[in-house]
């Protein structure tokens, strides 16, 4: 319970320290849900919903800009993608040369248990022959 | 049963270890700040911006097509552009390519008085107020150096300072080509 209050405390100053800029709530919450897809060049583990460095600072104010110009959100992202490239993007498209990113995790974890299955079927059992 | 896959087991794994200690040293080496920019071999996206100081005349990001010239992004409150500013001034006295500047993000009368005192190795400084045209580029660190081609296609993005090494070991070389 403890740990859920602390989360509300973290959660309501992380809003409280958004963006000033509130007019129209659903817009803002369309440029949130952009900008927390966008990687932050300069603190390259935040995210430009997250940072208050001066480009994430230009980078949500183009978001919020063109989606209220009635820009879809993937258009915003591939806007954004096309200038600073798939790093920019939390969860970058799948493509050759992500594939590693994509699928090693999920192969590194298949080898490892095909290595275990193999260890643990060899090891001879106490107590039999 | 057979006795091989036991004999190779452990070899295995000494492979995956030395395939792991050799992926993890070369993301070591990697430097984070140097993202592959998507402008390589695409042509500079095309701008207009007045030139600092004459905030009446723009001047087309085409200007120079027809030869190679180098685009840096610099700002007065820009502290390393201070340390590559040296190299800056030494290449413009080479002749050997036209430097034009980008003040990103500056106030003009801080700019100018960082260039009277310093000396000015740019043909041409564009005045980028609001930071747009160094969106349009991609630029996320100041200082960043751009090489563009006579065609008008971006072929090389240095992020950070400009030290004579890089002048000597990538731009001289892609100058070169021209004549290849």
């Amino acid at each position: 319970m403890r740990g859920l209050g602390v989360w509300a405390v973290v959660l309501s100053l992380a809003m409280a320290c958004a963006d000033s800029a509130r007019a129209n709530p659903t817009l803002e919450d369309q440029v949130q849900r952009v900008a927390s897809e966008l990687r932050c060049l300069v603190c390259q583990n935040d995210t430009i919903a997250a940072s208050q460095a001066p480009l994430a600072v230009d980078l949500r104010n183009q978001v919020r800009r063109m989606l209220a110009q009635g820009q879809s959100e993937a258009q915003v992202l591939e806007y954004m993608t096309q200038r600073y490239g798939d790093f920019v993007r939390y969860r970058p498209p799948l493509k050759p040369s992500t594939w590693p990113l994509w699928f090693l995790p999920a192969a590194l974890l298949l080898i490892a248990a095909l290595g275990w299955w193999r260890v643990t079927r060899a090891k001879p059992q106490p107590g039999k022959p | 049963m057979t006795r091989a896959p036991r004999r190779l087991g452990p070899w295995l794994a000494l492979a995956g270890f030395a395939l792991l200690c050799v992926a993890l040293g070369v993301g070591l080496r990697l430097n984070p700040r140097e993202v592959p920019s998507p402008l390589i071999g695409q042509p500079l996206p095309a701008f207009a911006l007045p030139a600092l100081g004459k905030p009446a005349a723009a001047v087309s990001s085409q200007a120079w097509r027809g030869q190679w010239w180098v685009l840096n992004v610099w700002a007065s409150w820009c502290t390393p552009c201070a340390v590559e500013h040296p190299v800056l001034l030494q290449l413009a006295q080479s002749q050997r390519v036209t430097l034009v500047g980008l003040n990103y993000k500056d106030a003009s009368p801080a700019a100018q008085q960082w260039l009277a005192q310093r000396g000015n190795p740019y043909h041409t400084v564009w005045h980028d107020v609001d930071g747009r045209v160094g969106l349009d580029l991609g630029v996320y660190g100041v200082p960043e150096t751009y090489v563009i081609d006579p065609q008008g296609r971006v072929r090389h993005k240095h992020t950070g300072v400009v030290t004579p090494q890089w002048v000597q070991s990538t731009l001289l070389p892609l100058l070169e080509q021209r004549r290849g």
